[in-house]
């Protein structure tokens, strides 16, 4: 079975984002970028399935400018066996990426398709579940255990109190949430090889699909900020300062 | 111009993140009607009713719904959603899970976890865990929205608005539920507590959890876990507070041998007031805490539960 894998590049989850001075958005400029982590989570769901005999073929697929091909590499370094760039300057909104990988879908038809819950740059968690919508396949969300049998894909699912798991029909979409494995790290000779492995590069504007952007960002601001408080010297003054103080206890 | 709201409950209670998306879809300032899709609902219909500001509650009483799978739960918004220019939930798991399902197949955007309504068509909401707030106005003509709850009050109570229940069932057969593992607790949810106590790497290992206990019992508090605590395996993802994990707000918030990284202050920097415990003066998270106190958790805790 063929398993797609969309992945995004990202701000490196190490760097903190800085609003611009103009207040327009965040200022990437000269910033550190990586594969989003949940992402990274969703190639490694994929390539244990492969590694196990379940998956067959395993395609990267990524949206974005010229850049994002550095992902796409990290990702075949990592296992994956072939990668699709549908190359864009704009900034998509999550309808745009699902519609142009519902494409991607429509053209590799593979039966599982692995992403990231979301990305850690627009915080949206919004890409899997409008894939599964427009391609009209069931969605296991936060997966934390994904399991293949009788032509179903069981998904465990970290919900709010506890774990859900559901049973979905093949073809299906699943997200990964952070418990579901740990990524390896791809090694040198991996990495080599990564550069002679298939890259198709796609025109987004060749696809079909209306990219006309759906909201408008009017502006990005610093949140408020916290000062620091005051230094406690022992927990009966801590105590006593939540009592009188704060009035919280 | 019209409001859909859809309830958040787990079949037993009504959840106040209901009562709180309320709030904010007040805010947008249309009619609001309340969709509650489960089975057996008939004291939580009741209860959504006295809501104040409910016009309406619509209740989709199936057994299809009980576990309100995103396929069935989408086709049943999209079965009404004619008659609303605003769809709106909470963003919990439930809510992030069939929302963005929604709406796709209104061919609309979704925009995720607002913290502010600027008026009908503008929201603020966090980007890059909190270190950016983006305002941002949608352009579509429908808009499905989901709301982070912890940064909206509780709404009033009012007379009992009507009920109507929706009979046309759609079961979705794409996908079916299996089972469901519910975390045991006597403890209030971490969302919904007034007071949360939060361990990180420094408790070392989940036994040591058990110190958390005792403090969380005289102060009615949730306990929670910052995502290097959950990484490590000392507690389940459910405990985790950060941008990956629950956002809460309470009163008071406890940090334990919390470091303090990015991730977790996403979670919880809106909390009214912060106390950090670390043996690291220089921990980041003494530069959010109200009250910090540098010292080892092994010797102040066990105090601090018998200062109480």
């Amino acid at each position: 079975m063929k398993v797609l894998v969309p992945i995004k590049r990202v701000i490196d989850y190490n760097v903190k984002a800085r609003v611009k001075s103009d207040n327009s958005d965040v200022d990437l400029t000269n910033v550190k970028m990586a594969m989003n982590p949940f992402c990274e989570i969703a190639i490694e769901e994929a390539i244990r399935l492969k590694e196990a005999g379940t998956a067959t073929e395993v395609v990267a697929v990524t949206i974005g400018a010229k850049a994002s091909q550095e992902q796409l590499r990290t990702a075949l370094a990592l296992g994956a066996d072939k990668a699709i760039h549908i190359e864009t300057d704009e900034k998509l909104e999550s309808l745009h990426i699902a519609k142009l990988l519902a494409k991607i879908v429509e053209q590799e038809t593979p039966e599982l398709v692995i992403l990231g819950k979301q990305s850690i740059d627009s915080d949206n968690n919004q890409t899997g579940q409008m894939l599964a919508a427009l391609t009209n396949r069931g969605q296991g969300t936060f997966a934390s255990k994904v399991v293949i049998e009788n032509g179903k894909v069981n998904v465990t699912r970290e919900v709010d109190g506890g774990l859900q798991t559901v049973a979905l029909n093949l073809p299906a979409v699943v997200t990964t949430d952070l418990r579901l494995n740990e990524p390896r790290y791809a090694s040198l000779p991996n990495i080599m090889k990564a550069k002679r492995k298939p890259l198709e590069v796609i025109a987004a504007d060749s696809l079909g699909v209306d990219l006309t952007p759906r909201m408008q960002l009017i502006s990005v601001e610093e949140p408020a900020k916290r000062t620091a408080g005051i230094i406690v010297e022992d927990v009966a003054q801590l105590v006593e300062k939540l009592k009188t103080e704060a009035k919280v206890i | 111009m019209k409001t859909l709201v859809i309830a958040e409950h787990d079949n037993g209670a009504l959840k106040p993140e209901t009562s709180k998306t309320i709030n904010a879809a007040v805010k947008m300032g249309f009619s609001i009607d309340v969709l509650i899709a489960g089975n057996n609902l008939s004291a939580m219909s009741s209860q959504v009713a006295s809501i104040d500001g409910v016009a309406n509650v619509l209740v989709a009483d199936n057994n299809v719904y009980e576990h309100q799978l995103a396929e069935s739960m989408s086709d049943l918004v999209l079965s009404i959603s004619d008659n609303y220019s605003h769809i709106v939930a909470s963003a919990t798991t439930t809510g992030k899970n069939f929302m963005p399902r929604v709406a796709a197949l209104l061919d609309v955007a979704q925009i995720s976890e607002i913290i502010a309504v600027v008026d009908a068509d503008t929201f603020k909401r966090p980007i890059y865990a909190g270190n950016a707030i983006a305002t941002v106005k949608s352009l579509d003509s429908k808009k499905v929205i989901t709301v982070r709850a912890s940064s909206f009050d509780l709404q009033g109570e009012q007379s009992a608005a009507a009920i109507t229940s929706i009979d046309t069932v759609s079961d979705s057969q794409l996908s079916s539920f299996v089972s469901v593992e519910q975390t045991e607790s006597e403890r209030p949810e971490l969302t919904a507590a007034s007071v949360v106590i939060s361990g990180g790497r420094g408790m070392q290992n989940g036994e040591n959890f058990a110190l958390l206990n005792g403090i969380a019992d005289k102060l009615g508090a949730a306990i929670g876990a910052s995502r290097a605590a959950v990484d490590a395996g000392f507690v389940p993802n459910d405990m985790q507070v950060g941008q990956t994990g629950k956002i809460v707000a309470p009163n008071l918030y406890i940090a334990v041998g919390i470091s303090g990284a990015i991730q977790h202050l996403a979670g919880m920097k809106d909390s009214k007031v912060i106390v950090a415990i670390n043996k690291d003066p220089d921990a980041p998270i003494f530069q959010v805490a109200d009250y910090g106190l540098v010292a080892d958790l092994f010797e102040v805790l066990p105090q601090l539960e018998s200062a109480l």
